[in-house]
Parts: structure tokens; C-alpha cells; sequence
């Protein structure tokens, strides 16, 4: 789950990181208030959405008068961002942040994340931050300094003054980011994030560490347990279909093809996708039903995968192994029943109870043609999807 | 011969009266595993599918002599859960729960690697040495006791490479899903070392998916450490770049992690790969001229 740059730095506050004075506003009136009471002549305003590359999309400005703050709250919000990180459709922007401006001297970079390699919490910091970070990391990594974090010890104080010396910090500016170094790794910890990301760290013409931008990104699995990190949540961010999806404990991402897929396990269903482009056809999306889906859910699955208007065949691939295939077929016959679906669907069943699943869709008289195994599966429904049969 | 569990491993299971653990419990039993009992913490005493409950790992450590735990507890309760096996003379723990927070795993997986203790998942569907015991969640029957090893981050696509080297006549020695979370307590390269030394196993699939490096990863190891035929499938080759928030997963993989990084590593190591998931039992034809 992402949360909004404005209430990242709501929780770097808390842990006390040091970042700019500043409020979301989400009227034009409330962005007035919020600037005069900045009681500065030079504001930032950026608008709030889960993306980056705001910067260059128009999103972020910086201006000089408390009509330019609202003419950029006017213009807006309500509006939808479009950035090289969002789709074509952009994402909506329901706040803008309205903070004071900080005269920069120098643009790092600081992030933490899990490294899947070392399994460890790893703090990466480099002296070039600012929007090229990723090219960095590509063509000159060894410019990415990395602290790993041991998960028993915890963080040591040397590992923050390692980072302060590669970043060529001065004394006073050393003992600021080992407080950053600290605030991040705990709040890490305490709200179970699976991303922070500051870009940039700035080194202010004062000569201060500040974070003027703020990304996290929270585990999902651990939102049990962080009850106000989850009243956080902005739907109006999530795909409409993705979340829908997910109130079924449905992961569902949509692509442009034209065959539906339903599929339990998420390898398995990129598999699927996999084959279907071997065969020369075009999934329409990935769906992962999950381990214990009941006839509901695979109903649901359904809804969600015919919403999508350019769907012409649907391929169930189900592979049991907690899931049983005949409480699958059930849920298949229910689905087409009552929804009357009227495209092909292709129906492979195999493992636990495949052999019920199959006689249960047999004995039905519906539009459903059965495949014996995955290639013979892929390969009915990409000519399905073309009209050959 | 096997890897990890064979006829006379002793198992217990850890949330053993719940819905789910029961009734992977019976096809477990049905399949010939050495289930000698459970934990569930306040019903010690009890009697549950003809097995003894205990209270506590270690209670049933003493009275059983079990040496591996498979655990279905609740995600918020695994941490402690696997801690409490590795710390009460438990070798071998899978953990078939998924939802675990990626916080607790850190912890976990070190504390395991210090006590020396193998853990496979979470978020997996087991291991299975056919013919002999399983200790998951797959359907036992698709397995053929053979000459294959076959690891996977997948569980689903474990059964589909199962099946195949089920259906030429190869069969398998062992068979490991070591799960897609980000913190697995077993790697490819753990599994592809005990492979590598099991004399009974003459060929290995690897089934991988994108994201990560531990493909990558394991492309090295098999470079310099696997002499027998590998096959490798990476799911996910038209999966679209995934949205993300910020950099910095792309900024720790130095730009790796797609399917065809993967396949161009394991294929510089010298693994035979195959494009299609149909096409893992007829590489290993193919690779070993069976």
C-alpha cells in the first residue's frame, strides 16, 4: 500500500527526520489559508498523487504569490496527473501540499528497502540524488552507498557515519543524518514498510539536512497491525478494478489483450500469460484466484474479468492443490448460469478433484470447452479468441 | 534416496486442529508421511485424527522424537510459531501460511540460519519426496518416485513440471516449492546444492519467476558447483513492468530482475531453458536424452 508524499512526512515528523514546513490543502481556499499561515513570500506546491515523475508532468512549482498558490490548487485539483509513472489515464489529484521553499545547495539521495539478496533491511545512500537516481544505480552503482542492517543488533552508529563520510558530509551535518539514519530505520521497523524513499536529501544553502521529498510504501501482509498507517489508505489512487479485486482477496492486473484468464497461483498465471503470447494470442489480464477460492469468488473473478469490454474468450487454468477443482467447476457453472455469459470459456482442471471438476462441467450445457492440459488449453483459447472455432 | 525428508522422517504439525491443517493432515497421513503428532497451544492432551496434541513444540519434540514441523498458524503468529520449532530441537520446518509480514521474516530467517535450522516457505506448498512422505499441501497422486529434483518459487507451476516429468516416466526424487515471498527461508541455491550431492537425483528443473535476483543468483552457483542437466522456466516473460512507488527496488537489483535477464543468466551458465511451462518435461528429454 502507497501512501500520499504528505503523510510520508506526517510520519518523518513523528520519528522526528527532519523535512519542510508544510500542510495539504484540498480546496483552493484551504491552500490559501494553509500558505499565509507559512508566513513566508516562497512556497512549493506539489499535487498528492501515488506516482513519481511529478516534477516534469507539471505537478510540482514553485511560486511567489498567495494567487499563484491557488491558481495552482484551481488548476488541479480534481484533475488528473499524468506522469511517466502512471497510465495514460493519470491518477487524481484530491490534495495539493503547500510547503515552504528551501533554497538547495546539494541534491542526495536516501532510500531503504528489503534486499531480497542479503535479506537484510539495506539503507542506500548517494551524493547523486535528484531525478536521474535510477540511471545512477544502472550505469555507476558503486556511486549507491549500502548500509545493511543486521535484524538482531539493529542499526550501528558506524554504519550512518560510513554513509555521512561517502557522502562527504561536514561534522554538524553528520550528527543531522544520523538522526535521519535512525528516525528512517526505526519507522521502518515500528509501521512495517516495504519502501522509503527520499529524493532528494538536500543540503540547504544554510547548510542543513533536509528530506524534500518523501515515498513509502507499506507491507500489505502487515496492515493487521498497523491500524493507522492502514486509515491512511487512498482508494481514489488504487486501479478501480485492482481494488475491487483485492476486496476478494482477487489479485487482478489488467493488460490489452483480448482472453481473459483465471488462474490459481500467481507463477502459474504468468505462465499461462506466457503461453497464450507463444500461441500467438493476447491475455486480456492476470488473475490470481488464490489458494482457497470457493464458487463466490470464482463468480466475482468472473465479473471483474468480463468488465473488461475487449474480452472475447476467458482460459481457466486451475491447478488443485489446496484448491479443489469440482468446487471450482461449481462456482464455473454458478457464474455462467446467472451471469449468462455468452463467450467461450476454456476450462483446464487438474490435480486435487480434477476428474469431479471435469464430469461437473461435462454435464452442463453451457459454452464451455474442456482442455486436457495447459498447451492444449492455450492453444483453444487463442483460436477461440480469433473466431476459428 | 531424497533430500530433506524420505519414509522414516518423524513430522508434527503446528496449528494442527485448524480446518485447513486437518485436512491437509489426512492427505498427508493417507500419502505415508510419519505424522506423529501435533501442537495446538491449549489443547495438549487431546486426540486429533488418532495423533497425540501437545501444547508446546518441545512437549511433542520429547514425547515423539520429531525432527521436522509443518505449520499452517496464522500469519500473525508465525514468527513465533517457526521460532519456537527452531528453538525446541526441530531441523526441518515448512511453513505453508503466506501473508507473513516481511519485518518478521528478517528476524526469522536469521535466527534460523543461526540455530542451524532448515526452513522451507512460508507462503509454499512444501516438499514431497514421492513414494515415501510429503510434508504440503500438494496433490500427492500427480508424483512418480524418479531421477528428477524440482525446485520452484511457484507452487502451481511446481505441480505443472511435476506433472510433466510424471507423465514421460522420468518421476522425481524430491520435490520443493520455496515460496515467492521476499524473504524465503530456503534458496534455490541451498536446493540445488542438496541436489547436486543427492546420487539419486540425475537431472533438476528450476522453475523461477520475475523480480528478484535469486535466479541470477543461482545461475552463478550452477556455473561453478552443478555438474548434473539442468532445465529452467521463468514465468512472467509478458508480464508488464510493474507499477511501482519509487526507485529503490529497481536501484538494489542494479536494473536485474526480468524474465529475460533470467533466462540469458541461466543460459550463460549453461541451463538448458525453456520458454513455455508445457516445455519443462520435454527439455529434460531433450537435456538428458531419456
Amino acid at each position: 500500500m502507497n501512501l500520499h508524499e504528505y503523510q510520508a512526512k506526517q510520519l518523518f515528523r513523528e520519528y522526528e527526520i527532519s523535512v519542510s514546513e508544510g500542510l495539504p490543502a484540498s480546496s483552493s481556499e484551504e491552500a490559501e489559508r494553509v500558505a499565509k499561515s507559512l508566513d513566508v513570500d516562497k512556497w512549493v506546491v506539489k499535487a498528492q498523487v501515488h506516482a513519481g515523475g511529478r516534477g516534469k508532468a507539471g505537478g510540482v512549482e514553485v511560486v511567489e504569490s498567495i494567487q499563484q498558490v491557488k491558481d495552482f490548487a484551481d488548476k488541479w485539483l480534481g484533475q488528473k496527473l499524468v506522469t511517466f509513472q502512471t497510465d495514460e489515464k493519470g491518477q487524481l489529484v484530491s490534495q495539493i501540499l503547500i510547503e515552504t521553499c528551501t533554497s538547495i545547495d546539494q541534491e542526495l539521495y536516501l532510500g531503504a528497502v528489503i534486499d531480497r539478496a542479503s535479506q537484510r533491511l539495506v539503507v542506500m545512500a548517494s551524493t547523486e540524488g535528484g531525478v536521474n537516481i535510477e540511471e545512477v544505480a544502472e550505469e555507476t552503482p558503486e556511486k549507491i552507498y549500502k548500509a545493511e542492517i543486521d535484524p538482531i543488533e539493529g542499526p550501528k552508529e558506524s554504519q550512518a557515519d560510513e554513509l555521512s563520510k561517502n557522502l562527504g558530509l561536514n561534522e554538524i551535518q553528520s550528527v543531522q543524518f544520523r538522526a535521519i539514519f535512525n528516525g528512517l530505520i526505526k519507522l521502518f521497523l515500528e509501521k512495517d514498510l516495504s519502501l522509503v524513499e527520499v529524493n532528494p536529501l538536500v543540503i540547504t544553502e544554510s547548510g542543513d539536512l533536509i528530506c524534500l521529498d518523501a515515498k513509502i510504501n507499506v507491507d500489505s501482509n502487515a496492515l493487521y497491525r498497523q491500524e493507522e498507517v492502514e486509515q491512511l489508505r487512498d482508494p481514489s489512487q488504487e486501479d478501480e478494478r485492482e481494488a475491487k479485486a483485492a476486496e476478494w482477496d482477487l489479485s487482478y492486473v489488467a493488460l490489452d489483450g483480448n482472453i481473459g484468464c483465471m488462474v490459481n497461483g500467481a507463477g502459474l498465471a504468468m505462465g499461462t500469460m506466457d503461453i497464450i503470447k507463444l500461441h500467438g494470442g493476447e491475455p486480456a489480464n492476470f488473475l490470481d484466484v488464490g489458494g482457497t477460492a470457493d464458487s463466490k469468488r470464482v463468480a466475482e473473478a468472473f465479473k471483474i474479468i468480463l468488465s473488461d469490454e475487449n474480452v472475447n474468450t476467458v482460459l481457466i487454468n486451475i491447478f488443485g492443490g489446496i484448491v479443489r477443482c469440482d468446487v471450482i467447476a461449481d462456482g464455473i457453472v454458478e457464474a455462467l448460469t446467472v451471469m449468462g455469459v455468452s463467450v467461450p470459456v476454456v476450462v483446464r482442471l487438474e490435480g486435487n478433484s480434477a476428474k469431479e471438476g471435469l464430469s461437473i462441467l461435462e454435464e452442463c450445457e453451457l459454452n464451455i470447452i474442456p482442455a486436457s492440459n495447459l498447451e492444449e488449453a492455450a492453444s483453444l483459447a487463442v483460436k477461440a479468441s480469433k473466431g476459428e472455432i | 534416496m531424497s533430500i530433506l525428508i524420505d519414509k522414516n522422517t518423524k513430522v508434527i504439525c503446528q496449528g494442527f486442529t485448524g480446518g485447513q491443517a486437518t485436512q491437509h493432515c489426512i492427505q498427508c497421513i493417507d500419502y505415508g508421511t510419519q505424522l506423529v503428532g501435533g501442537v495446538t497451544p491449549g489443547k495438549g492432551g487431546q486426540t486429533h485424527l488418532e495423533l497425540p496434541v501437545f501444547n508446546s513444540v518441545k512437549e511433542a519434540v520429547d514425547t515423539t522424537g520429531a525432527t521436522a514441523s509443518l505449520i499452517f498458524v496464522p500469519a500473525r503468529f508465525c514468527k513465533a510459531s517457526i521460532l519456537e520449532a527452531a528453538e525446541s530441537g526441530i531441523s526441518l520446518i515448512v511453513c505453508i501460511t503466506e501473508g507473513i509480514p516481511t519485518i518478521d521474516m528478517l528476524e526469522v530467517k536469521a535466527r534460523c540460519d543461526d540455530l542451524g535450522v532448515r526452513l522451507i516457505g512460508p507462503n509454499c506448498p512444501g516438499i514431497i519426496t514421492p513414494g515415501e512422505s510429503k510434508m504440503g499441501i500438494m496433490p500427492g497422486d500427480i508424483h512418480l518416485p524418479g531421477k528428477v529434483g524440482i525446485i520452484s518459487r511457484s507452487g502451481t507451476l511446481t505441480y505443472e513440471a511435476v506433472k510433466q516429468t510424471s507423465d514421460l516416466g522420468f518421476g522425481q526424487t524430491s520435490c520443493i516449492g520455496i515460496g515467492g515471498d521476499p524473504i524465503p527461508g530456503t534458496s534455490f541455491i541451498d536446493v540445488l546444492d542438496l541436489f547436486e550431492k543427492d546420487d539419486s537425483t540425475e537431472a533438476i528443473v528450476m522453475v523461477g519467476e520475475i523480480g528478484g535476483t535469486a535466479e541470477e543468483s543461482a545461475a552463478e552457483f550452477i556455473k561453478s558447483n552443478v555438474s548434473k542437466p539442468v532445465v529452467s522456466y521463468i514465468a512472467g516473460v509478458t508480464a508488464p513492468p510493474g507499477k511501482r512507488m519509487g526507485h529503490a527496488g529497481a536501484i538494489i537489483a542494479g536494473g536485474k530482475g526480468t524474465a529475460d535477464d533470467k533466462f540469458k543468466a541461466l543460459e550463460a551458465a549453461g541451463v538448458h531453458t525453456v520458454k513455455s511451462p508445457a516445455d519443462i518435461g520435454k527439455g529434460i528429454a531433450e537435456i538428458t536424452g531419456w
